[in-house]
């Protein structure tokens, strides 16, 4: 007979466990469990904003020191979302502060980010530690010298891709002298000038200095200057790097460069004077990831030549002018490649360089262990992707996008559902997945039956009917965000399984079929669902007629209802009141809600939101006994 | 809005896109502005239009190449505007600096775009202001002038030029000015 532990006990075998999914799993288990879980929770992942408010987010958990958001959907990243959508950090930070939360670490994704915001963020926790920005906007050099000014133990500022109105290169001098804990610093999307001086003693001072991506502003001196006081750096961005490779100066770089026996990681050469890339070979051996993705200076041989040198890559950025031929050399050099990720550097031109289905099946055949695909190119054949399908079954990402998006096997003149439907079949692990080129229902149907893993979809351009949408739908139990644009995919798909979209972070639609009478049905008949129609034309949606399509449609699920801050071109719908206070209302049976959990895959997700949504029904009905008896033998995953 | 006096033609036109939108955004529809949710391809409506039409693959899809469809390819706009903005501006907007020589009544402008090193750079000073630099070397600046240029870079410290590559010099070089004189002097004994 199972003995009980300790509280104390638990929580320390809970430390332990820091994947999202296994917490959220652990929080189910029983009513014991539940509450030791949730008291020692520390990182809390929440994928949108709007799904959850701050509050119920410190009634869950508070104990919360790091903090997850991300705001705008992903189309946004594409222009598709109007500037004005929402995803403002402000409240979630005003919220902390006021609640006494202790704060240290906040990791921000496509969300609206303030100066205020971050004034605020700087002075209401005393142990901020680590701000993560990426895709984010709203902000000036003026609130990142708040944060460095007011942020006494900051070891990490990194920002990734961000737009950020910097009229004011101030804001490295705002870092008194006391700050000595900088582990990472990232400021490589800063577009103006900084403070150089400012930046070397700030780097002299920061012996845990591990990472550092500058932005274009700083020259090559000041490089050599940084690299020769922090030698110690494990990743580096380089900002510019023009030289002239007979020269004093650059000599000096080799020895700075030299001396960094740790660079794991390069990125960067934002500016760049290709002829003196062999300054750069000697570190080139320990390389695991590089990421030249912004360096499109670096060409031709000279970039063959340096991928040459790194032997133990394991994720490669790069620009399509690599070419098929070099991506052979990707091939036949980098063994231990996982990510490759191949942009295209002319977006709207047929660059001569770019790649095709070549080099795709060049790596394949080289890199057994590929398992993360992003690869814009100007054509794909069936063939090669059955090819790669065989080659690498280890895909867990795989994204591929055709220039042009309706294009089919240029050799065949097929659509490319049988290449497709090669990946899902083969790649047993696939979570996500961006289709392009010319495909038919078919496709959908092969990811219906196979990708059993899959929690992403990106569709565009593709099927020919709403059989497409509910094969997905039908046959992706683990599915968590579907994101379609122009298909053909209307109100039958959209209302097949409403209940299907709880189960789900979101389902965004756009140029799609829908009408306005869909979106209202969905909403009607899900509470929890917050439904949004974004209509580019400026009318409001109240004036459309229910069989009208919509523009754009967002929904996700949510436990706090409408949100307040939706621009005036963006409405959410009134649910039917009458609803929710069902006469023939019954309370399910156990046996129906532990089905109903497994079908709707509750326990795996990152997401602690339909946990907490069912919460209150598990703990009224399901775990009756304050201890689980037999947990240690259902735990099979402990 | 159709008055009741119209016979509401509007209504029962046969249009692409939304009901209630305007002619204007009706015969837009094949432009891609950035606010138009209209895709810019020649077959002008929903995409089933697309599909059907290409199926019938023995003839060719129709050019795509340079049509540009919002939000198409799937590329992060700070990703696009760091790759292609860079390239016009550079090409067409130049680097324009003030000249002053001590002595001058007035200042002049150039545009450092327009010469691929330093002595093309000094023979067009030499010529705007009529003097002679003399010669450079590294070790003792210019030889043989009362006259030697320099420029003021990027953290405000006044620099000879000639001293960094061309590339450095052109992206940090706010202003320059011609010396004269016993300071000019002065300036070529500094190592």
């Amino acid at each position: 007979m199972m003995n009980y532990f300790p509280d104390e006990v638990l929580e320390h075998v809970f430390d332990f466990i820091t994947c999202h999914k296994d917490r959220n799993s652990v929080s189910l288990v029983c009513k014991s469990w539940h509450r030791i879980e949730r008291y020692s929770r520390r990182r809390v992942f929440i994928g949108n904003c709007y799904s959850i408010s701050p509050e119920r987010l410190i009634a869950r958990f508070p104990g919360v020191k790091s903090l997850t958001l991300k705001g705008k959907p992903h189309f946004a990243d594409f222009n598709l979302v109007p500037y004005d959508w929402g995803g403002f950090v402000y409240p979630w930070i005003k919220v902390l502060a006021e609640t006494g939360i202790g704060l240290e670490e906040l990791r921000l994704k496509r969300m609206v980010v303030s100066d205020e915001s971050l004034e605020l963020l700087s002075k209401s926790f005393v142990n901020f530690q680590s701000l993560v920005l990426v895709s984010c906007d709203g902000f000036s050099a003026d609130g990142l010298a708040a944060i460095a000014a007011n942020c006494r133990f900051l070891r990490e500022l990194d920002l990734q891709e961000n737009e950020v109105d910097d009229h004011r290169g101030h804001w490295l001098s705002c870092f008194p002298e006391s700050c000595t804990s900088l582990v990472s610093l990232n400021f490589a999307c800063l577009k103006g000038e900084v403070n150089l001086g400012a930046l070397e003693r700030l780097v002299s001072r920061s012996p845990n200095l591990k990472s550092l991506r500058l932005n274009r502003s700083v020259p090559l001196d000041t490089l050599q200057k940084l690299l020769m006081r922090a030698p110690q750096l494990v990743d580096l961005g380089i900002g510019s790097y023009v030289h002239d490779p007979l020269s004093e100066a650059s000599n000096k770089l080799k020895h700075a460069i030299q001396r960094c026996k740790s660079i794991m990681s390069l990125s960067g050469f934002l500016e760049v004077a290709p002829r003196c890339m062999s300054a750069i070979y000697p570190i080139c051996g320990n390389l695991t990831t590089l990421n030249l993705s912004y360096a499109p200076g670096i060409h031709g041989n000279k970039l063959t030549k340096l991928i040459q040198h790194c032997r133990k890559l394991q994720r490669l950025w790069i620009l399509d002018c690599i070419g098929d031929k070099g991506l052979g050399v990707v091939a036949s050099t980098c063994k231990e490649l996982q990510e490759l990720r191949v942009f295209p550097s002319d977006p709207f031109g047929a660059g001569n360089d770019a790649v095709t289905e070549e080099g795709l099946v060049l790596v394949s055949a080289g890199c057994p262990k590929l398992n993360s695909l992003l690869y814009f190119c100007q054509q794909m054949t069936n063939a090669a992707l059955i090819t790669v399908a065989k080659n690498c079954p280890n895909f867990i990402r795989f994204r591929l996008c055709i220039l042009d998006p309706v294009r089919p096997d240029p050799v065949t003149n097929q659509p490319l559902d049988e290449g497709f439907g090669a990946i899902v079949q083969s790649c047993k692990q696939l979570k996500r997945l961006s289709l392009s080129g010319l495909l038919t229902d078919q496709v959908f149907l092969y990811i219906g039956m196979y990708a059993e893993q899959l929690e992403m979809l990106s569709i565009a351009f593709a099927a020919d009917s709403d059989k497409g949408m509910l094969y997905v739908l039908n046959g992706c139990k683990k599915l968590r965000k579907l994101e379609i644009r122009d298909c053909p995919f209307g109100n039958a798909a959209l209302l097949e399984d409403v209940g299907k979209y709880e189960t789900m972070r979101s389902l965004w639609m756009s140029s799609c079929e829908v009408t306005l009478g869909g979106c209202k049905t969905v909403a009607e008949n899900m509470p929890s669902l917050n439904v949004e129609i974004i209509n580019e034309s400026g009318q409001t949606v109240f004036n459309l007629d229910e069989g009208q399509k919509v523009d754009k449609m967002y929904l996700y699920r949510t436990l706090v209802g409408h949100r307040k801050d939706a621009p005036e071109s963006n409405q959410t719908y009134l649910k039917c009141r009458g609803d929710l206070t069902r006469s023939d209302h019954h309370e399910p049976s156990l046996n129906d809600m532990i089905k109903d959990m497994k079908l709707k895959n509750i326990s795996g997700d990152d997401d602690f939101i339909i946990s907490e949504s069912n919460n209150f029904k598990l703990q009224s009905q399901l775990f009756e006994k304050e201890e689980a008896e037999i947990m240690i033998l259902k735990w099979k995953r402990l | 809005m159709a008055s009741e006096k119209d016979l509401n033609l509007e209504a029962t036109e046969l249009r692409l896109g939304l009901p209630g939108t305007s002619d204007e955004s009706a015969k837009n529809q094949t432009s891609a502005t950035p606010r138009s949710n209209k895709r810019a391809l020649p077959q002008e409506s929903m995409t089933s239009n697309i599909s059907t039409a290409s199926k019938n693959c023995d003839q060719e899809t129709a050019p795509h190449t340079k049509a540009q469809v919002v939000g198409w390819p799937p590329i992060r706009s700070y990703r696009k505007n760091s790759l292609q903005p860079k390239k016009s501006e550079a090409e067409i907007s130049g680097i324009y600096v003030k000249v002053s020589m001590d002595g001058a009544p007035y200042l002049r402008k150039i545009d450092l775009k327009v010469f691929k090193g330093y002595p093309e750079l000094l023979k067009a000073l030499e010529d705007m202001f009529k003097f002679k630099a003399g010669e450079y070397s590294e070790r003792e600046g210019y030889n043989g002038s009362e006259f030697v240029p320099t420029y003021e870079d990027k953290d405000g410290d006044w620099m000879l030029v000639g001293d960094v590559p061309w590339e450095m010099f052109t992206s940090c070089c706010k202003k320059l000015r011609i010396m004269k004189g016993s300071e000019a002097r002065g300036l070529g004994c500094v190592v």
